[in-house]
């Protein structure tokens, strides 16, 4: 796991030291992040490099996993879904389950932390039981059009919490409590997002037979409805007319999910007459899919709904021109005709693709910009002093903190 | 060379970080924004007339403010969204006058312009109200004359920059930024202090406004 110094050449030594003037205002406080899962998702992902970073600030900073059955996480997937806004049949049963689940957390649990930090609806339950302490609850789901009856059975506990935290204003509603702002990030040291040999991207490229004769177009997602693969096809057959290009669709395995299978044949299907689309299956490689990302010449993320879209970070980081659809949390990263194009259609996307492969010198200026706007805003070190201002706001109510 | 002259007290440079509260109210169109602008705090206003300079201080200067931004992006009024980024916010000494500011210009427009009221945001791109959380740290950074002064502006981060500069003057309501006032009244070079006073910092990048002053203080310093 990287360390600190690390970040400096990155970020540079000033906002290291701001990290440790904050840490130091924090000293003595223990911070308990509480979630339902160690490893996938994430959240998990997050936490596994935040936690001893604030460690190694000094901050106590403890993590701790909720139990529950299969029936349980059944549920909270439901809750996941409806919240997103999907249909879903939730009936007084699973609301039972939810309960009884929670219940045996709340006695098993031991809430500690001067500061306690509960993740997303699974533990949010354990609300009940504060004391003392102070109580965060972070939301990590898009919330902007939730099925109303999940939504009304977590206020109740929401309200018991000291402050709320989204990832984008959209997700925001009225609430009785403080409700912040702080967006996911990326971490610039990870597998995914550090920096790549020319050599390596070529072999990647080799690999999958991707010749670099003609422009590549990148989409980088699983195989999902949401992430409008098939309109991606379009908008590059659109572009195609115009200018010879190619066309990557790379993502993980939808092998155990049947509607992910369903896509993927779909989107096979719309490309099987095409040599210059390459349709690519990547379970959890994370270095290759970097290598895709640095070696493509525009990335789009043409989704339809997004929870708060970590691929376009990923993409601005390599200050790779990107075409995305202004949903979730991505006009956050992107502002339009700044820092890459936005789109709400699938015509859009292609004149959009058009322009940058047509305008090189205009794609890398964008291209440049992203990458400013992640360095300041969407790493890693950015969400550490966000987290530590957001406990600091705790013992602090007022809009103007002198400290 | 001027000679070097100690001041009478001592600059301590601070840093301002921030974090973002949500309101959870949203706008969808020219009316909804101008009542909103009217009862929000001041800290969202300050928000949506600053963010912008902190969060994109790389990119080219005229920072747009969010307002401005969002009635020409997405409402399509141009020339609203002009007058709104062309506000002259370093005129205002205080977050009150700047909203008066803003709403005047808005209703004046919708009067000559009643149409563009008819006009909707879409779904996901309603104007969200949200304000700065400022937390104020002193650094260890301090300066007894103009050299020491200049050194330390070379290195600290563009938020310290930022808080004397901009939040200093307009948010906690004094009447110049702090570096004027200590060069002023504390080194006693009263043009300096006001050639800084001078800059209008909402047309330049926070790297560019941090160039241009070691620029002038070293002129200065080298006399």
């Amino acid at each position: 796991m990287a360390k600190l110094e690390e970040y400096i050449p990155i970020v540079g030594q000033s906002i290291i030291d701001d990290l440790r003037l904050l840490a130091k205002r924090l000293e003595g406080k223990v911070v308990q992040h509480i979630n339902s899962t160690a490893v996938g998702g994430g959240v998990a992902e997050i936490l596994t490099r935040a936690v001893p970073l604030l460690n190694e600030l000094g901050l106590n900073t403890k993590w701790d996993v909720i139990k529950g059955g299969e029936q349980f996480f059944e549920v909270t997937k439901k809750f996941h879904n409806a919240l997103h806004g999907r249909a879903e049949e939730i009936s007084q049963r699973d609301f039972d389950i939810f309960m009884e689940a929670s219940a045996e957390n709340i006695k098993g649990v031991d809430t500690y932390g001067d500061i306690v930090f509960v993740h997303d609806p699974q533990p949010i339950a354990l609300i009940n039981k504060r004391a003392e302490n102070k109580w965060l609850w972070r939301c990590h789901i898009d919330v902007s059009n939730p099925n109303q009856k999940v939504w009304k059975f977590l206020m109740d506990f929401i309200v018991k919490y000291d402050s709320a935290v989204f990832s984008a204003p959209s997700f925001s509603r009225r609430l009785p409590i403080r409700q912040f702002l702080i967006s996911p990030s990326i971490d610039p040291l990870s597998d995914k997002n550090k920096e790549l040999p020319q050599d390596l991207i070529d072999s990647v490229l080799k690999k999958y037979e991707i010749e670099k004769d003609k422009p590549i177009i990148t989409q980088i997602s699983r195989f999902d409805r949401l992430k409008d693969p098939v309109g991606v096809i379009q908008a590059y057959l659109q572009v195609k007319k115009y200018i010879d290009c190619q066309l990557i669709l790379a993502g993980g395995s939808a092998r155990d999910d049947p509607e992910g299978m369903q896509v993927l044949a779909e989107v096979k299907e719309k490309a099987s007459k095409d040599k210059d689309i390459h349709i690519l299956l990547l379970p959890q490689n994370d270095i290759e899919v970097n290598a895709l990302q640095r070696g493509s010449d525009v990335i789009i993320q043409k989704s339809i709904r997004e929870g708060f879209g970590l691929t376009v970070s990923e993409a601005l980081w390599k200050a790779k021109p990107v075409v995305a659809s202004n949903v979730g949390g991505i006009p956050l990263q992107i502002k339009h005709k700044y820092s890459g194009l936005l789109c709400h259609s699938i015509d859009g996307a292609a004149f959009a693709i058009k322009q940058l492969l047509n305008s090189p010198a205009y794609a890398r200026k964008l291209g440049e910009n992203g990458r400013e706007n992640i360095r300041n805003n969407f790493l890693l070190t950015r969400h550490l002093k966000e987290y530590m201002l957001l406990f600091l706001s705790l013992y602090h109510p007022e809009d103007v903190v002198q400290l | 060379m001027a000679e070097i002259i100690k001041a009478k007290e001592v600059f301590r440079f601070h840093t301002r970080l921030h974090l973002t509260e949500l309101t959870g109210l949203r706008a969808i169109n020219l009316s909804q924004l101008v009542e909103l602008i009217r009862e929000v705090p001041g800290s969202s206003i300050y928000h949506h007339t600053h963010r912008f300079l902190q969060q994109h201080q790389y990119l080219s200067p005229e920072p747009p403010n969010d307002f401005a931004y969002w009635v020409s992006e997405i409402l399509g009024e141009d020339e609203l969204g002009e007058r709104l980024s062309s506000i002259d916010t370093i005129n205002y000494s205080t977050i009150r006058s700047l909203r008066d500011r803003i709403i005047a210009t808005i209703e004046e427009y919708l009067r000559s312009n009643p149409l563009a009221k008819m006009k909707f945001a879409r779904e996901g791109e309603e104007f969200y109200f949200i304000k700065s959380v400022s937390f104020i740290l002193p650094t260890d950074y301090t300066a007894n004359n103009l050299r020491e002064f200049t050194d330390i502006l070379k290195k600290v981060t563009i938020d310290s920059i930022y808080f004397h500069i901009f939040e200093s003057r307009l948010r906690l309501e004094k009447n110049d930024n702090d570096f004027s006032n200590w060069i002023g009244n504390s080194v006693g070079n009263k043009s300096l202090a006001e050639k800084i006073s001078k800059l209008d910092p909402y047309t330049h990048t926070l790297e560019g406004l941090r160039g241009n002053l070691v620029y002038m203080i070293e002129r200065e310093l080298s006399r």
